[in-house]
């Protein structure tokens, strides 16, 4: 078991300055991010894109404002669990948490902060009546061990690089690869397009164009799935797993089952030190809600200055807390 | 100012009215309208949550870009209507516009 004093959940830029804000008053902390690296949106989905509104740098790419907010924060030794999801929150007799992870890494810590940004990234689903039914039972949304589909018949579902990379590799793992796309075009790479209508033209993979999903049967495991074309004929293809990729989609996942006032999506918290409803839980960032609330980096920030404040009671209970500028005496002295 | 109408999910119609002269996109007017707009990316058409359908008035609105296309291609429900709301200007082009909620909702 992992512990810390303050367990974050997200690695974004104002979890990473969470750490620096919890450093400047003696508190560790141990840092969990669903995706694989740390920066959240800005590394995820926009690393090169230009932000121009963080106190000090009149522009800055996104990702090398990241590299700079780990740089900060490297005195202070964080630590981290990098791709994997928090999935339950057990509180303990002395009021502090043990969070557990997709992994089943555990944390235990006084205080937790969820700088979650706009959640977790989850797959995007089709609409298929019984999708559920099927999850985990030949429906999956990613391909972790793709000698899962070795020998088996894998259709794939998508017009992206997700859908062209894996449809490419699998055709050498699977017994029979289908790949459906709607239109008759792909948008993905043009050399993993090329590739992909090579593959058809040799008769390695089934390329189905023009064609949506619109059916799934089978017997407690996926046997087949139905799909239509513009003409609005059905061809139903036999299978054994059906991997649709339609991109991801940012959601709350487990964090709305704690207990926590929750509207639209968002934590309610209270202004004065950026708490949430539940003891010793607290929320920063895009992923908290109150009045006049502003999804911005630098307000996040901010957000993490007064929760640090506020949670160094639980971490040190016995202390009074003396505010320091860092002016003084430098960062390495606290 | 430029009037429109906007189909809910729940397919409740209502006209909305929108200052055609402040650069406004469709999805900060339906966002300030209190539609539940996930609109996650900000409008940078990154995240296409900002899915809409245009009913009617799809003429005035200009063809979609390779980015907005890629974007769009990747949700797994899409129409020959389809745009992203991040994507189209308030313009008097809007005029008579009708849009139908297919985002994920806030």
């Amino acid at each position: 078991m992992i512990t810390t004093d303050i367990c974050i959940i997200g690695a974004g830029p104002v979890g990473l300055f969470t750490v620096f804000e919890a450093g400047l008053l003696k508190m560790r902390c141990h840092l969990i991010d669903a995706l694989p690296q740390v920066g959240g949106q800005l590394s995820e989905i926009y690393p090169q894109k230009p932000i121009y509104d963080i106190p000090g740098y009149p522009e800055v790419k996104a990702q090398d404002l990241v590299d700079n907010l780990m740089k900060q924060i490297e005195p202070f030794n964080p630590t981290f669990s990098l791709g994997e999801r928090v999935d339950h929150l057990t509180k303990q007799d002395d009021g502090s948490y043990v969070v557990t992870t997709s992994d089943k890494t555990k944390v235990h810590a006084q205080v937790i902060v969820i700088a979650g940004g706009l959640g977790c990234f989850e797959p995007r689903k089709p609409v298929l009546e019984n999708l559920e039914n099927f999850e985990g039972k030949g429906i999956t949304y990613m391909v972790k061990d793709p000698e899962q589909f070795r020998g088996k018949k894998v259709i794939l579902a998508g017009g992206g690089d997700s859908a062209l990379d894996w449809t490419i590799f699998l055709s050498d793992v699977a017994e029979k690869v289908t790949l459906v796309h709607r239109n008759e075009t792909f948008r993905g790479a043009p050399d993993s397009a090329a590739k992909v209508f090579d593959l058809a033209n040799n008769g390695k993979i089934d390329l189905i164009l023009s064609s949506n999903l619109t059916k799934i049967s089978g017997n407690g495991h996926l046997q087949s799935v139905t799909m239509k074309n513009k003409a609005k004929e059905e061809l139903v293809v036999d299978t054994d797993y059906l991997i649709p990729l339609f991109g991801l989609s940012p959601k709350l996942g487990p964090i709305a089952d704690w207990g926590l006032n929750i509207d639209k999506n968002a934590i309610e918290v209270d202004t004065t030190d950026y708490s949430t409803n539940v003891e010793r839980i607290y929320a920063v960032g895009d992923i908290n809600t109150y009045e006049n609330k502003l999804k911005l980096i630098l307000c996040g920030f901010h957000e993490a200055a007064l929760m640090c404040h506020s949670a160094f009671k639980y971490v040190y209970p016995d202390q009074k807390l003396s505010f320091k500028y860092t002016t003084v005496n430098g960062v390495n002295s606290f | 100012m430029v009037t429109f109408e906007v189909e809910d999910h729940d397919g409740n119609r209502q006209s909305i009215e929108a200052p055609d002269d402040m650069g406004l996109s469709l999805m900060e007017v339906l966002k300030a309208s209190e539609y539940p707009v996930l609109a996650t990316c900000g409008g940078m058409a990154l995240c296409a949550t900002c899915h809409v359908e245009v009913l009617e008035g799809k003429d005035g609105l200009g063809e979609a870009t390779d980015v907005e296309l890629d974007q769009l291609e990747a949700l797994p429900e899409m129409f020959d209507t389809s745009r992203l709301a991040c994507q189209i200007r308030i313009s008097e082009e809007l005029e008579g516009a009708v849009f139908k909620l297919r985002g994920e909702e806030n």
